[in-house]
């Protein structure tokens, strides 16, 4: 932390993106729990250190693949919050359109190669955008986000294998937190720690406290660097917790209340926050105006999206082909 | 005219599309160093360099959720799957994210992706190395399937696939690799959907594809002569996108119709056929459309068996006197 501490700009702009985060997600329980957000949401409140603290070293050249926890990573790639609103309502002022939901946002031009539904199937795309990376050799990384459930999931390993014999810019980025769905990773993950799997690829593996910006963005850095220079992939395991279900509506059997507030009590937004606050980068006064601005700005979102149009009917059978 | 084999074909057509745009990549299992266990590749690493013709490990899905990656990316890669019977490990990414990622970004991405390799049987590699997957893959909105017979259209669809901004699966029937036919010296394609009158006939009208066309046109020959009855065969090529008119226009003429294919019967490509015919052209049928399908069982090994299992020359002709009323 202390060779890679980020400027004052860049630690406020990550402090933004998280408050964006947790602002959107609360915002999308509440909504689908009122019955104005339809489908399946999976909520990333919890584990915005980890989405932010990589896409910090990205710019909108580099890929991000993502999973259908992927509302987080979409913000912390810059993917447009207003029209991330309006496709989690299906209206046509939706990133997608409508056609997508949750699980598909997409922003191609950002680099964002869309959330999947399916648990693993981003992770084989990463490795593609990166061997493009490679041989365009442009100097673009992609990161794959997934979680402790793909990690037993036949594309993990075919995807590692693929990079590290290739030796390819790309970052995994595992965000462990603890349960594939109601399964917990004590079960069904056979090492204690995921970053163990990279020594089977011989590449490194790192382990960093996801509920910390820090620490993230310091091994992040590392990563990125390593993929940029040519070095190859690195496999990230964020240790994280997610302070929701696994989706709305989760009755949350397989875990304890104790347990939640164990890890709500190391809230990674109150500790960037009071970090800011004890190193006089910020006051309190100035990240409560960026809570307040982020509140206004969403609130105008959902009202925005609330009040748009329906994607057309004939949109249905649209966009299947480019041409047929 | 020059006339070269199937596999040839496939092969200068994508050396020439490789050549013609630095984005065409080639990857798959064995086809750099050892040339494609079929040898479709053989020499292309020589010519390309390994930035441009990758030896993938054995991990269907991951090299080709790869190249899907890769396309979305902006390059134009092809993937040769050894055969199509281990592209099951691969199913997901080219159901799930090929076929599937235009629609659900709204149309922002496209997968400009091909997948080819050998498909169907007859040479007794028994259950789990035979299927024909036309109607497998052909179900899925978002992929085009093709099925070329012939050489000239082995060469034509390839290049046609590979600037088609889809992602198109070519089906080869890999028992025609050593085939020979004509194809042109000059740059042509072969269009999706369109499919192609290989013999013209009156009496009745004979619907196939890939591996099969040959087996009618030999079986049409035989029933002129022997039958005195003159078959149309149709070669569909296109599995997806389809073309409904050329059929129907022939059964308009020939009012009666059978198709052929390997793969099971259920669900399958001449059960969609069927369906065309009858919902287009029944005012013009005087009898049921046949179907003439591989049996409902796993391939068997046993030669004697293999060929009982898959349609031969006297299924078709038992088909053809049903649908002509001439024997029960």
């Amino acid at each position: 932390m202390t060779t890679s501490l980020p400027d004052r700009e860049r630690l406020l702009d990550a402090y933004t993106r998280m408050v964006e985060i947790r602002t959107f997600e609360d915002a999308a329980g509440k909504n689908f729990a009122d019955g104005l957000v339809p489908g399946f949401v999976h909520l990333y409140a919890g584990e915005e250190a980890v989405a932010v603290g990589i896409c910090s070293h990205l710019t909108d050249d580099d890929f991000i693949t993502s999973t259908h926890r992927g509302h987080g990573h979409c913000i912390a790639k810059g993917v447009d919050i207003h029209g991330m609103v309006a496709e989690l309502m299906g209206k046509s002022t939706g990133v997608c359109h409508g056609k997508g939901g949750s699980m598909h946002i997409a922003d191609v031009d950002k680099g964002m190669l869309g959330a999947n539904g399916i648990v693993g199937a981003g992770l084989p795309l990463a490795c593609g955008a990166a061997l493009t990376a490679k041989i365009r050799g442009n100097g673009a990384v992609s990161v794959s986000f997934f979680g402790d459930g793909a990690s037993n999931q036949g594309t993990f390993h075919e995807a590692l294998n693929l990079a590290a014999i290739w030796k390819l810019p790309v970052i995994f980025v595992c965000e462990n937190n603890g349960y594939a769905e109601a399964t917990p990773a004590s079960y069904a993950v056979s090492v204690g720690d995921i970053a163990n799997r990279a020594a089977a690829y011989d590449i490194p593996g790192i382990i960093v406290d996801g509920l910390d910006f820090f620490s993230v963005y310091e091994a992040a850095g590392a990563a990125v660097d390593r993929a940029r220079s040519g070095q190859g992939p690195t496999l990230i395991e964020a240790k994280t917790y997610r302070f929701y279900g696994h989706f709305q509506g989760d009755t949350i059997t397989y875990r304890t209340d104790e347990e939640v507030s164990r890890y709500r009590d190391r809230d990674p937004i109150t500790g960037l926050r009071t970090f800011l606050v004890d190193h006089d980068l910020a006051t309190s006064g100035e990240l409560d105006a960026i809570d307040k601005k982020v509140n206004e700005a969403l609130a105008r979102s959902w009202d925005d999206a609330k009040a748009a149009p329906w994607p057309a009917v004939e949109d249905a059978l649209t966009n299947v082909y480019v041409s047929y | 005219m020059p006339v070269i084999t199937y596999r040839e074909a496939i092969k200068s057509a994508m050396a020439e599309e490789m050549e013609r745009d630095d984005r065409v990549v080639v990857m798959g299992e064995d086809i750099g160093l050892y040339g494609g266990t079929h040898l479709v590749t053989d020499g292309l690493l020589d010519r390309f360099g390994p930035k441009r013709v990758m030896d993938t490990p054995i991990a269907e899905g991951g090299f080709t959720g790869a190249a899907i990656g890769m396309a979305m990316a902006g390059m134009r890669p092809i993937v040769e799957m050894m055969t199509w019977n281990f592209s099951f490990q691969a199913a997901d990414q080219i159901i799930q994210n090929a076929a599937k990622i235009r629609y659900f970004s709204g149309g922002q991405a496209s997968v400009p992706l091909v997948i080819r390799g050998p498909n169907g049987g007859g040479v007794q590699l028994s259950a789990q190395h035979t299927h024909s997957l036309e109607g497998f893959y052909g179900h899925f909105p978002g992929l085009k399937v093709v099925a070329p017979a012939t050489p000239y259209d082995a060469h034509g669809m390839m290049i046609e696939a590979i600037r088609d901004p889809d992602p198109v699966l070519i089906l080869e029937a890999g028992a025609l690799y050593g085939t020979k036919g004509d194809v042109p010296e000059e740059e042509y394609t072969v269009p999706f959907g369109k499919s192609r009158i290989a013999r013209e006939g009156t009496d009745i009208t004979l619907i196939g594809y890939g591996r099969q066309v040959n087996l009618l046109l030999k079986t049409a020959e035989k029933l002129a002569s022997n039958e005195g009855v003159d078959a149309e065969v149709i070669d569909l090529r296109s599995i997806r996108p389809f073309d409904t008119e050329t059929i129907v226009d022939s059964v308009k003429k020939t009012n009666r119709a059978v198709v052929i294919e390997e793969q099971w019967r259920w669900f399958s490509v001449a059960s969609e056929v069927a369906a065309h015919l009858q919902e287009h052209a029944f005012d013009y049928l005087d009898a049921p459309v046949e179907r003439v399908s591989g049996a409902e069982v796993p391939a068997p090994y046993a030669r004697n068996l293999e060929i009982a299992a898959f349609p031969g020359e006297d299924d078709i002709i038992d088909a053809v006197n049903r649908v002509l009323y001439r024997r029960s």
